[in-house]
């Protein structure tokens, strides 16, 4: 037996976390509780996401899920939990039916998850590795800082599969949904690059989008009652 | 112990998001609180997003060459804005059918019940 993998140790807690939470946010019948068991599922959640290199998603999951939607969600449930309301009970029957769609959603994705033997276990990062990974950091954090990056400043892939995964991921993900994929470069030809299209289009929809909903969650939420004659 | 010497992979990840999008469908099944439903939302939503990010990542497999890259983190980007505009919505419409029936029960709301 080796020495305990500790990106594995970490792994099986905050996923112990989420999933148990998230259970329990089923289980739970009371309103207030469950917001509190989904907040607990989903901070580990982001664990996970920085577990599997994600920083960035991993900061925004805590930033805009638990830190932004979900005090929305406490409001809600301040504003709407009274009396009866706090704790509705669910019928046996809609249980038993919940379960039975619960057994089927189980036997097909968890097996599906499995299928693929390349997915068992992690990339192997040898010694050597390693140092050449803390090498590219260097270089890519250089060329970051150093304005716009260039094909050649971002090392590629080796023939011996080392990851070109950049630890730090913000600048890539911001180019990214600028359209310009910086993380891609080596893949594309040079005469390529210039069309080469990231997700603008995406961003610019999703911000045209937010705009909206703000407008029509202030319309459907506004108070509509007058103050009263005096 | 063998467990914790090996190295995690995606079908480690893919469980768990497995186990939050399970979580979440029988959440929006059983929940009569409207609120309880859109808890339900965000953990379906969060299940997806733990399997884009996992096939994004390339330390968790051991072909890494053929791992999505950064448009898995893109995705799930977009996702977890999504979601935060629907729960802005969903919870102004859940407040709205507060203040007009006083109640968040969802089973209540049949009064358009052919």
């Amino acid at each position: 037996m080796g020495p305990i993998n500790w990106h594995t140790f970490f792994f099986y807690l905050y996923a112990l976390v989420a999933c148990g939470f998230a259970v329990a946010v089923v289980i739970s019948t009371s309103i207030v509780r469950m917001a509190l068991y989904l907040i607990v599922a989903l901070g580990a959640t982001a664990g996970l996401f920085f577990l599997a290199g994600a920083d960035f998603v991993g900061a925004m999951q805590l930033m805009i899920y638990v830190g932004g939607t979900l005090v929305l969600l406490i409001f809600g449930v301040m504003l709407t939990a009274q009396g009866p309301l706090v704790s509705l009970r669910t019928t046996g029957g809609d249980w038993i039916v919940a379960m039975l769609l619960a057994g089927c959603l189980a036997a097909l994705l968890i097996p599906a998850g499995l299928t693929v033997s390349s997915w068992h276990t992690g990339h192997p990062v040898t010694t050597a590795e390693k140092d050449a990974q803390d090498v590219q950091t260097v270089l890519v954090s250089t060329t970051i800082a150093h304005g716009v990056p260039t094909a050649g400043g971002l090392p590629d892939a080796d023939s011996n599969g080392i990851p070109d995964k950049q630890p730090i991921t913000a600048a890539p993900l911001g180019m990214g949904l600028l359209g310009a994929r910086v993380d891609k470069l080596g893949d594309v030809p040079e005469a390529l690059r210039p069309g080469m299209s990231g997700y603008l289009l995406p961003f610019e929809v999703i911000s045209v989008h937010l705009l909206v909903v703000l407008v029509g969650a202030a319309y459907l939420a506004r108070s509509k009652r007058r103050a009263p004659n005096r | 112990m063998q467990i914790l010497t090996q190295s995690v992979g995606v079908s480690h990840y893919l469980v768990v998001g497995a186990v939050l999008f399970i979580s979440g469908v029988v959440c929006m099944a059983v929940k009569r609180n409207a609120l309880g439903v859109l808890m339900g939302i965000e953990l379906v939503l969060n299940g997806a997003n733990v399997n884009f990010v996992a096939f994004g990542s390339k330390f968790l497999r051991s072909d890494s060459a053929y791992a999505l890259g950064l448009d898995g983190q893109l995705i799930s980007l977009f996702v977890i804005v999504l979601a935060a505009a629907e729960a802005a919505v969903a919870l102004a419409i859940t407040l709205n059918f507060y203040n007009n029936h006083s109640t968040v029960d969802v089973d209540r709301a049949d009064e358009l019940k052919g």
